[in-house]
Order: C-alpha cells, then sequence, then structure tokens
C-alpha cells in the first residue's frame, strides 16, 4: 500500500532522514518509536505533503502512484491523512463547516456527488457520540479554545467521518489524561479493518497498551534501525533507546 | 418682437454656455457656477436649493485635496470630468447579454445572480421586461400604508422641501472636507428616507429597487431620517461587479436619529477596481456620517468593501444625544493594485455614550490598506465606553496593511478598550485545511470567512450569503 525507498530528507539544509524504508500493507497497524530529535515527525509530515520540508531524494508510493508528485489535497483525497501533534486553530470556522467541506471535496474527488445534508449530520453525530463528544462541538470554531484533549479526540473525529486508507497519526498521545487515552484510543482502534493501515509515531510505549501494534520501528539519527513486533516497543520502555543506538552502530 | 428676438438670443447664449448639444443632455467637462445652474435647473430645483449648491462651490474653491491618507494615486483634474449626464437613452445601451463583456457575466454567475437581473445589472435596455416592476409596485404600496417616505432625493425636493431643507447638510455640512463640498455644489441624484415617529419601517429598503428607475450617479447624495421611536434597515450597493464611466465618486451620506430611533445602515460596495495594472478603476471618495441626536438613540454602520481602485471612506457617528450607541462593523478586501484607507469615526458627546468599532482587513496580491479610527470623547461625555477591534488579514508577501488609531479622551470616566492583530493567513492554517482533502483555493475562502465572521453577522441575512460569495470573487488567484 505505501512504499518508502531511501527517503533522505532536510530542514533548512540539516538532513533530518538520511535513507529510510518502510513498506505498509493493508490491514497493519505500524508504530514509529525513538529518541526525540530522530525524525518521527518528520517521516509523517513529509508523506503528508508539508512543504516545510525538502526531499532530496527517494520516493513514495502511495498505491502506485507517486505521492511526492501528489498535491497536499490530492494525497487526502487519495486516503492519506494525518492527525497533527498540534492541531490548527481556525477562528470563526465551525467544525461542522470543516467536516463537511473536507467530506465533499474527498468525495468530490472520488466522483461522488455531495453528502446529502440529512445523511451527513446522522454520520456526524453517531461518530461524535462514539468519540463521547457533545453536539455543541460542531458549532464552536475549529480547535479554537479547545483544550489538548478535545483537540486529539477532534483529530479523530475527522479520521472517523473521513475514512482514510491510511491514518498518520503523530504523538496523538501527547498531552492526554489516561481517559481520555483511552477514547482516542477506541477511536483508532475502531478504524481498524482489512483495508486500512495505520501508522503511528510516538514517543511513549503506553498509547500501545491501547492500541496494539502490529510493527514496531525503531528510527534514529533519521533511519529505522531495528524492527520487531510489539515486544520491541516493551523492550524499549524497560531499557531505553540507548542500546539499539550502540546495537546499530556496531 | 423684438424683445422676442432679444429673449432667442440670450437662450442660445445660455444653451451654448452650457451644453453643446441640447439632445445629449450632457455638459461638456468642466466646472464653474454655470454648471451648478445647468444641474439645478435640469433637476428643476428651488432658488434656494441652487444658492446652497454655490455656497459649497465657492467654498470648494477654496480647500485643498487631502493628502493624509495612506493612497497612491495620479492627481485629478476636475476640469477634465462632466458633471451631468442624464441617463443612457436604450438604444445606447446593450441591447442583449451577448453584447455584455463576458467576463462581467462570469461573475455575475459566480455570485448566482438570476439571470433577468444580470441584464439589468450589465446595462442592458430591458426595462420593459424586468419584472421587478411588480415587486416595485407592491414594495411601494406597503411604505406608504406605513407613512415611510423612500424616492429619490431630487423628487424629495420637489414633494417634501421642508424635510430636506431642515436636515441636508444638517450632519455633514457643506464645507465639510473637499470631497463633501464637491459633492454638495453637484450632486445629481441619491435616496431620501424618512421614518415617522413610531413607526418600524416594514421592510428592509434597498436601492437596489431603485437601480432602473435612477441611474446611481458619480455625485449620490443620501439622506435618512428617523423620528422618534422609529427604526429602519438600509441596504447600500449590490453584491454584483457595478460598470460606470465615471471614474470618480464622491458620495455623501447622512443620517439623523432623533429621540430612541434606530438606524441600520449596511453596505456591499463592489465598483470595478480597474484591470490588473489598476487601471480604469473607480475611485470612491465618500462621507458618510450618523448624527445620534436624540437620546438613546443608535446607528449602526455595517461595510462590506471590496470593489473600487481607490476607497477613502469613514462612516462616523457623532453621539450627541445621552446614551446614544453608535457601532461600525467593516470589512474590507482589497486584491490587485487595490488601495483602502477606511475606518470610522466615533464623536462622544453626550452622557453615557457607547461605540463599538470592529473592524476586519483582508489584503491580498500588491495591494495596500489602512484602517483610519478616531475615538474623541468629549468633556461632558461622562461614563462614556469605546470597544475597537481591528484585525488586518494578509495573504502573501507583496500586500501591506496599516492601522492608524487616534484617541483623544476628554474625560477621565471614560472606558476605551482597543485591540489590534495583523497576522499572515497561516501556513499552518491552509496546510491543514487542505490535508483534510479541501482545495487551497477553498481552504483559503473559508479562513478569510471565518476572519470575518464577525461583521458578517451583522448584515442582514440575504446580504450576509451574498457577502460571502462576494469575497471568494474578489480573492479569486489571490493565492498560488
Amino acid at each position: 500500500m505505501l512504499e518508502v525507498k531511501d527517503l533522505h530528507v532536510s530542514v533548512e539544509g540539516k538532513e533530518i532522514l538520511k535513507g529510510l524504508n518502510l513498506t505498509i500493507n493493508p490491514g497493519e497497524v505500524h508504530a514509529i518509536m525513538g529518541p526525540n530529535g530522530a525524525g518521527k515527525s518528520t517521516l509523517s509530515a513529509v508523506i503528508a505533503g508539508n512543504e516545510g520540508y525538502e526531499v532530496t531524494s527517494g520516493t513514495i508510493t502511495f498505491e502506485g502512484q507517486d505521492v511526492l508528485e501528489m498535491e497536499i489535497e490530492e494525497r487526502a483525497q487519495a486516503g492519506l491523512l494525518l492527525g497533527f501533534q498540534y492541531p490548527v486553530e481556525i477562528p470563526g470556522v465551525k467544525n461542522v463547516y470543516l467536516l463537511k467541506a473536507a467530506l465533499n471535496a474527498q468525495r468530490e474527488a472520488r466522483g461522488e456527488g455531495e453528502i446529502p445534508a440529512p445523511e451527513f449530520m446522522k454520520l456526524v453525530r453517531e461518530k461524535l457520540a462514539f468519540m463521547k463528544m457533545d453536539n455543541s462541538f460542531l458549532q464552536r470554531a475549529v480547535n479554537e479554545g479547545f483544550s489538548g484533549g478535545e483537540k486529539k479526540r477532534n483529530e479523530i473525529l475527522q479520521m472517523l467521518v473521513l475514512q482514510p486508507k491510511l491514518a498518520m497519526l503523530d504523538e496523538i498521545d501527547s498531552g492526554l489524561d489516561i481517559d481520555a487515552m483511552k477514547v482516542v484510543a477506541e477511536g483508532v482502534n475502531s478504524l481498524r479493518s482489512a483495508e486500512r493501515a495505520i501508522l503511528m509515531v510516538t514517543h511513549y510505549q503506553r498509547l500501545l497498551d491501547y492500541i496494539e501494534p502490529d510493527y514496531v520501528h525503531v528510527l534514529v539519527d533519521g533511519r529505522i534501525v531495528k524492527s520487531g513486533d510489539k515486544d520491541l516497543a516493551l523492550e524499549l520502555e524497560s531499557r531505553g533507546y540507548e542500546w539499539v543506538t550502540e546495537e546499530s552502530a556496531a | 418682437m423684438a424683445t422676442e428676438e432679444m429673449e432667442k438670443l440670450v437662450r442660445r447664449e445660455y444653451t451654448q454656455g452650457f451644453v453643446t448639444d441640447i439632445e445629449s443632455d450632457t455638459v461638456p467637462p468642466g466646472l464653474d457656477e454655470s454648471v451648478i445652474a445647468f444641474i439645478s435647473q435640469k433637476k428643476g430645483e428651488p432658488e434656494w436649493m441652487l444658492e446652497w449648491r454655490l455656497d459649497a462651490y465657492r467654498q470648494w474653491l477654496k480647500m485643498k485635496e487631502p493628502s493624509w491618507a495612506h493612497l497612491n494615486y495620479p492627481p485629478i483634474d476636475y476640469q477634465a470630468i462632466s458633471y451631468y449626464s442624464a441617463p443612457k437613452k436604450p438604444e445606447d445601451r446593450p441591447q442583449s447579454l451577448d453584447e455584455v463583456d463576458p467576463k462581467l457575466l462570469e461573475t455575475y454567475e459566480k455570485l448566482g445572480i438570476p439571470l433577468h437581473e444580470r441584464a439589468a445589472l450589465a446595462g442592458v435596455a430591458v426595462d420593459a421586461v424586468f419584472d421587478s416592476v411588480s415587486v416595485t409596485t407592491t414594495f411601494k404600496e406597503k411604505l406608504a400604508e406605513a407613512g415611510v417616505i423612500f424616492c429619490s432625493i431630487s423628487e424629495a425636493m420637489r414633494d417634501y422641501p421642508e424635510l430636506v431643507k431642515q436636515y441636508l447638510g444638517s450632519v455633514v455640512p457643506k464645507g465639510d472636507n473637499f470631497f463633501a463640498a464637491l459633492n454638495s455644489a453637484v450632486f445629481t441624484d441619491g435616496s431620501f428616507v424618512y421614518v415617522p415617529e413610531g413607526v418600524t419601517c416594514p421592510m428592509e429598503l434597498s436601492t437596489y429597487f431603485r437601480i432602473n428607475a435612477a441611474n446611481t450617479g458619480q455625485f449620490e447624495r443620501t439622506l435618512i431620517i428617523c423620528d422618534k421611536q422609529a427604526q429602519v434597515s438600509y441596504l447600500e450597493g449590490c453584491t454584483a461587479p457595478m460598470r460606470d464611466e465615471n471614474q470618480l465618486h464622491a458620495a455623501v451620506v447622512e443620517l439623523v436619529a432623533l429621540e430612541d430611533a434606530y438606524i441600520k445602515y449596511s453596505t456591499v460596495q463592489n465598483w470595478y477596481p480597474g484591470d490588473e495594472q489598476g487601471r480604469g478603476g473607480i475611485y470612491n471618495f465618500v462621507t458618510k456620517r450618523a448624527d445620534c441626536r436624540g437620546d438613546r438613540s443608535k446607528v449602526s454602520w455595517t461595510q462590506v468593501e471590496t470593489g473600487s481602485a481607490i476607497t477613502w471612506k469613514y462612516p462616523s457617528c457623532v453621539l450627541r444625544g445621552k446614551d446614544s450607541v453608535g457601532e461600525f462593523y467593516s470589512v474590507a478586501v482589497t486584491n490587485g493594485r487595490q488601495q483602502a484607507d477606511t475606518g470610522t469615526k466615533m464623536i462622544h458627546i453626550g452622557e453615557g455614550t457607547k461605540s463599538t468599532i470592529v473592524s476586519k482587513g483582508i489584503a491580498a496580491g500588491n495591494s495596500d490598506q489602512a484602517y483610519r479610527g478616531l475615538v474623541k470623547i468629549g468633556p461632558r461625555a461622562k461614563g462614556a465606553r469605546n470597544f475597537t477591534q481591528c484585525d488586518s488579514l494578509l495573504i502573501g508577501d507583496r500586500c501591506g496593511a496599516h492601522t492608524f488609531p487616534y484617541q483623544e479622551i476628554g474625560n477621565s470616566s471614560a472606558t476605551v478598550e482597543h485591540e489590534a492583530t495583523t497576522s499572515k493567513i497561516g501556513e499552518d492554517q491552509l496546510f491543514y485545511c487542505r490535508q483534510r482533502g479541501i482545495s487551497e483555493e477553498d481552504a483559503v475562502n473559508m479562513i478569510v470567512n471565518g476572519f470575518c465572521k464577525d461583521v458578517f453577522q451583522e448584515l442582514p441575512m440575504e446580504f450576509a450569503v451574498e457577502a460571502e460569495a462576494l469575497l471568494n470573487v474578489t480573492l479569486e488567484g489571490a493565492v498560488g
């Protein structure tokens, strides 16, 4: 589904990713872990199309399409969706309006018509209830004045409505208390299906207690230095990152 | 016989002096007292009106064009302008939509303007088939029932001379400023509204209903009087882009609110902004002022400014009455090479007066705009309050936004708050929206409309919907 080959990425002349390889198949849940500054968030940002990063070499393909040739919105329309670590505030724009515009833009790109309003409201109310969010969320401006937990829940709500093929979650657990984390994890778990893949970027193993990954990759200094299953995450939790770094240097 | 010959000669001299071609109803370019006499005569005005105009003209002659605004345009040659031309005859106008600039029609389409209205707006000779005739008639009947007077100012001068004489120039004096003096001397038409005591006008009044009746002139004059406990909502302009061969526009709007009266004045201004180089666009120098004369009176200005090459406009409130209220809500959008210097003045004279200013400026392309606001609190305005918020949003890095707030506080019991922000349209906001699948252009529109929401919600419902569409059209091509 997603194929990242020998990816090199720089920010303001400084190389962050130095030859990263990653393959993700439908139905799989991958977790990228690693110390601060290793380039974890860079990977999902580059796949999503953030223009602050310069891809100097390598390829990214998604379902056979060259992702690096696609506009940001085309990537989203193709099913690549990013849950932000720091969701952006848009004053004056109602949540419900953003959701509807996004869903209709994606439907249009797929050659489907606009969703009828009653059908849309039914869908959104159902997902809101699932995320334990009040209906009043819809009338509030996008992320404006939201607490950290509300912002993250809102990101998952968007995923549930937009149903991406590959859901990328950038540090979705940061700033969450345990109750909020459970709600977010339930939302993410409900996205799991044989056709959909999930890519999580996280610093802590804690999240993986709630969302069990099929694969864990350790990202150190711009490369994936070790891959394994969920047990690798537990090992990292008890031993830290240093031994992996040393092992890869050896 | 000899006398008759003499009269003929004199009349010929007279006509030659004022018009080259009597048929065309147009004066040659230039301005002097005889041109003003010609206008006054054409309008069939009473003698006192001519004197009033001439007095304004003599004051204007001694005045200098203001240069303090943050605007840059070539000097205007006031002797190169023709100050009177009657509405075009049907045979001179486009005979069908096929003869109209396709770009203009494309814009009408985008704004969702009904077909029959497109023709009227584009100046096609369709008066006979324009089906708003019946609408206008029912409209007039309803107003007459309520006792509301709504007509052109020329008609008002003939039919209600006492009201005009009492109030004309009482808010914006003839010699108030350079452009107001010019308008006072040469204005050709505009609207007149009088709402009698205790009457709430049964419908929103709109110049739109008069589009076909009178050519909205280059020098419009509007006078609205709301008597005690009366209320009116007035809509000026139209969201559709209006073409006009006259480059210079200098309108004057006067509002008078007596005790407990409420006037809501909403404007959508969308004059031709010129081509990509800014050529041929309208220069719009407007003086708008409200006099809250009565206690507890209230005036609310809401404006959406998207057109014109040059905008110079400061709708103001003189808060004379005790506990009177002034409000100013503004969205100004500039793109291409447009320039706008706009804002408001709130003059607090009476005790307990309150004013609110919310200004949203959006600059894109190579455009430049300034917010200029004065809050003046006089020594007798005990407990006066003002709240000002002005925000600017920049799209791209070739545009500019400036804020010039002035405050003159004449007593210590007043409360004045001012908030201002300038921000660039966030790359992160754009990325966030696009990462949800929304195109860049739609994302910009969404963010800008969100930015303007505080003002749009003050607009009458139908206007608000149109204003959003208009903003999107104005900002087309602003990014990418």
